[in-house]
């Protein structure tokens, strides 16, 4: 080795027959890389451009949700489902508010859970927004990303007039909503639901008979429906192998049943599939926020919670004037409420799978145990022994592709 | 295709592993079962590969800690029918200075993971699991944190004390 060039200059390449042509490469991808969205590492051991073995390291964001839920009061435990999956943190919200509901066994009017059909499709939307744009950014198509990402903002401009924020949204309340949508909510509603679907389809015609787009994910990380039961996947990647499971349809809640409209199959399970499922099921939603829409139209104006006043605060007036409205504000926010003791899950269809809530109630203030079942945890444990034997940008685009939202998967 | 419910599966499963399981209610509606962690692996192989049943698909795995209990963990395993819509709750308690459980791995590759957050968090050995590390908390944690007996916040902490805030 002594005979080794130590200055580089360009009248002296490196080159030595004896190289060892024969040796791995470690790569560190992550934790912070620009093609990751989010704070992935994967410590893979590379062959060239090709991937022999790699291993998720995962928990760069853990924040021991589970154990802080153990020691808040139900109310308290919303803005901690926010911040699971950020994309769409009204499905979490709503799971969570309808875990509740179920435990406390609570009735919720039909004009409530519309509006939180059309809360939950939007954020779905949203969600299906930022994954199949950032799959075009991937695979090198810039531009749709920026079309569809101005009407993602008019969707956190809904959310915005409906609650006050844009991300992490603390949207409803245990037994309905805090207040009722406004005029301006529901025409941006409307607006929405006449402006997308050109913009939308504008999106797929940039990609879907793009060539480079379909060299870059046709065929790539196909996956079986065996493989993808094996390993417990759900949602749409789950669906983009062939299999047709969709709580909203399996399970129906918030009278999902009463709606009508299609969960789109794919046949290979590959990138390409898992794009189109995307896409289909933003269509979808548009059909269920619209049949929400006009099933609102037919309910009693201005509903917009149970009546549970032992559950649901009352108007922050009335706890001032009022008796009876200021024992039940005492007793919800110290939390001297009866409930029973019982274990309920009940899951959600999340943007990427379905998001499971497992509560045990022991009768307290707070629950005795919560467990998520986060869908980006269970479907992102496939990633590395998929990517054995892919490509490096392969590995980047199945990333991407199968929407994995750093906050849900570290919980 | 006969309809499925809870009680031809509490007929199914009582009629094949007899005293080995044995029903804790239907809380909500789920039937909740409860094994021993001798079985637990007969079991959840059976209620998969059952032409009957068909639970094929493992939703999630957790445990809960019950420190007055004699035994202290319960393992918790969701279970799915996709077909007819059908959740079944399995339970094994487990107790001792190092609970053990057979590893569900040979079943489901799914649980892989589940049953490495479920090692982080509550200390629990998965016999047979390939790859048993922990996975969200760092390597060098020496406790188990999701265990009722480890406080939320360090109590002898006292960055928070009020006379740093002016108070």
């Amino acid at each position: 080795m002594s005979n080794r060039i130590t200055k580089i200059t360009p009248n002296n390449p490196v080159f030595y027959d004896n190289d060892p042509q024969d040796e791995l490469i470690t790569l560190n991808l992550g934790p912070t890389h620009p093609a990751t969205h989010g704070v992935f590492q994967n410590v893979l051991q590379i062959d060239g451009e090709r991937i022999v073995s790699g291993v998720s390291t995962i928990g760069y964001i853990h924040r021991a949700f589970e154990k802080i839920a153990e020691h808040r009061p139900f109310y308290q435990i919303t803005p901690l489902t926010d911040r699971l999956n950020y994309c769409s943190s009204p499905i979490n919200n709503m799971g969570w508010h309808m875990t509740v509901e179920k435990l406390l066994d609570i009735e919720i009017p039909k004009r409530v859970q519309y509006m939180r059909v059309i809360v939950m499709e939007l954020a779905r939307i949203a969600d299906h927004i930022i994954c199949n744009g950032i799959l075009g950014v991937d695979t090198g198509a810039f531009s749709g990303f920026l079309y569809v990402m101005q009407e993602r903002e008019f969707i956190y401009e809904i959310f915005e007039e409906i609650c006050g924020a844009r991300l992490t949204t603390n949207i409803g309340r245990i037994g309905g909503f805090e207040r009722d949508f406004n005029a301006i909510a529901f025409d941006k509603i409307r607006e929405f639901l006449k402006r997308y679907p050109p913009v939308l389809s504008e999106f797929e015609e940039l990609f879907v008979r793009n060539r480079i787009f379909i060299e870059r994910t046709s065929g790539v990380a196909a996956v079986t429906p065996e493989q993808a039961l094996d390993y417990s996947w759900s949602g749409p990647i789950l669906r983009a192998t062939g299999v047709d499971y969709d709580v909203r349809v399996t399970a129906p809640y918030c009278s999902y049943e009463e709606f009508e409209f299609d969960v789109p199959v794919g046949t290979n399970g590959d990138v390409y599939d898992r794009f189109m499922v995307r896409n289909e099921e933003m269509r979808q939603s548009m059909r269920i926020i619209q049949q929400a829409l006009e099933k609102i139209e037919k309910e009693p104006k201005g509903v917009f919670h149970a009546d549970v006043p032992e559950f649901y605060l009352p108007p922050k007036e009335q706890v001032y004037n009022n008796m009876e409205a200021l024992i039940y504000h005492f007793k919800i926010v110290m939390g001297e409420w009866e409930t029973p003791k019982s274990e309920v899950y009940h899951a959600v269809e999340g943007a990427n799978g379905e998001l499971g809530f497992y509560l045990i109630h022991d009768g307290g203030r707070t629950p005795y145990r919560l467990h998520f079942r986060r869908p980006s945890f269970i479907n992102y444990q496939m990633f590395a022994p998929m990517s054995r034997g892919m490509l490096i940008s392969d590995a980047i685009i199945n990333m991407s592709s199968l929407n994995v939202i750093a906050g849900e998967l570290d919980a | 295709m006969n309809k499925l419910d809870n009680q031809v599966i509490i007929d199914r499963l009582q009629a094949v592993l007899g005293d080995k399981v044995h029903v804790l209610g239907e809380p909500h509606g789920l039937l909740a079962i409860q094994t021993e962690s001798a079985y637990i692996l007969e079991l959840l192989a059976f209620v998969k590969n059952d032409e009957l049943l068909r639970l094929n698909y493992l939703t999630d795995i957790t445990a809960v800690h019950y420190p007055l209990q004699e035994k202290q963990y319960a393992v918790v395993y969701h279970l799915h029918n996709l077909f007819q819509n059908i959740r079944v709750r399995v339970k094994v308690f487990i107790g001792g200075e190092q609970p053990t459980i057979p590893s569900a791995t040979s079943v489901w590759q799914g649980a892989n993971w589940m049953e490495r957050e479920t090692y982080d968090f509550f200390g629990i050995h998965f016999e047979g699991h390939p790859d048993l590390r922990r996975i969200l908390n760092m390597d060098d944690l020496d406790v188990f944190p999701m265990r009722k007996e480890y406080p939320l916040e360090d109590p002898n902490r006292i960055d928070k004390k009020d006379f740093y805030f002016g108070r």
